[in-house]
């Protein structure tokens, strides 16, 4: 992968609202934006009811993502133009989602939804009929997906990059901000993570930095590129963000998206824990 | 419209725990055109983001229909990024725990 063929601009975006292999989809963890508006022809995924199992905690299975992909009207061959608020955390989480069972095309809005309000574009409340396809998806890749037994054996020999917020990393917080701090799991991080928050690698915009940028954020953290990387945050959507920044757009082998997060690794009994910055 | 005089700011606070939690919260504003009264239409999908003491990204929400926002923050100081179609504002709040931080914030 690279930037060229994992993220279109919103210029490109406006160019290509009538192209008719190109579906766009807004993701997010609340639709009721997309309701009020969202880019011409869009449809929507909701990140807990469409691509979460919902009984047991896991992605969806194949035959699920192939009929939410059929009924959405995306075949194959189909680019899949994500984006979303929350800095596309959701609609990123929804492109590692797409890799996971191997659909081809698929890229993000650079700057997401937010950018295109910033920049004052059109928005249209109409709500697409799309006509439905028979979706094939492949087998789970799981080489983007780490486990907890996986993480554990990481400390101290693999990259663990914690994407959330200083606050949280150092144990002062156990959400992001704007959720009630009322989490069950305790406070901390993985032993031996780097914390090099997912927002370092945007713009206040929302857009993407350089490469070079990107390259350097994540070395002068002390990240080994020639080593295995395993990304986790919170619920494995803002992971989702950094994971597509180092798998992506810096073409990095062996990055690995830990959707369990600390929700899960927070609640495991008798793993190490550190604590501080 | 709201009017000079009006209470500020953020979402309703009832069913928020405040002995537990330390809010950051608001509204934001379009001034009226040079009436010289502090009133405005609230902006929604403004983009508000929140900002540690060494400036470092924490969070952002888009604001309400009623141009509002809320943060659950921990006390200390802060930083309030607004940015919106052809605006941006930034504001500096101490929050404290129990007392929550309300603001109005205009953008021009």
């Amino acid at each position: 992968m690279s930037r060229s063929n994992s993220l279109v601009s919103t210029d490109w975006v406006v160019e290509n609202l009538s192209n008719p292999n190109v579906v766009f989809v807004e993701v997010d963890e609340d639709t009721t934006l997309y309701d009020k508006g969202h880019i011409q022809g869009a449809i929507k995924f909701h990140w807990r009811d469409d691509l979460q199992d919902g009984l047991i905690r896991d992605v969806i299975s194949k035959e699920k993502f192939e009929a939410l992909l059929s009924k959405s009207g995306i075949s194959n061959d189909t680019t899949v133009i994500l984006y979303g608020g929350n800095n596309n955390w959701f609609a990123a989480y929804a492109y590692w989602y797409f890799k996971l069972y191997g659909h081809a095309d698929v890229r993000l809005i650079d700057g997401g939804r937010k950018l295109w309000e910033i920049q004052g574009r059109e928005l249209s409340e109409e709500v697409p009929t799309p006509t439905p396809t028979r979706y094939v998806a492949k087998d789970r890749d799981q080489t983007i997906r780490a486990f907890r037994d996986e993480v554990i054996a990481a400390i101290g020999v693999k990259n663990i990059v914690d994407v959330r917020s200083p606050a949280e990393f150092s144990g002062e917080l156990a959400a992001p901000a704007h959720l009630p701090q009322e989490a069950g799991q305790i406070k901390g991080h993985v032993p031996t993570a780097k914390n090099i928050p997912w927002s370092k690698a945007a713009n206040e915009d929302g857009t993407f930095k350089s490469n070079e940028e990107l390259s350097e954020l994540y070395k002068s953290a002390g990240v080994d590129f020639a080593q295995e990387t395993i990304a986790y945050c919170r619920i494995g959507e803002r992971s989702a963000f950094s994971w597509f920044v180092l798998s992506e757009l810096l073409d990095l082998q062996n990055v690995k998206n830990y959707d369990g997060s600390w929700t899960e690794y927070g609640s495991l009994v008798g793993v190490p824990v550190a604590i501080g910055a | 419209m709201r009017t000079c005089g009006a209470t500020p700011g953020g979402p309703d606070l009832s069913g928020v725990d405040l002995t537990k939690q330390t809010v950051i919260q608001g509204a934001v504003l379009r001034s009226g055109i040079d009436d010289g009264v502090p009133n405005g239409v609230p902006v929604g999908n403004a983009y508000v983001r929140l900002l540690d003491a060494q400036g470092e990204f924490t969070a952002e929400v888009p604001t309400n229909v009623e141009g509002q926002f809320r943060f659950f923050a921990a006390p200390g100081v802060w930083t309030i990024v607004v940015l919106a179609a052809g605006a941006r504002e930034e504001v500096k709040v101490e929050a404290v725990q129990g007392s929550p931080v309300d603001l109005i914030i205009e953008l021009k």
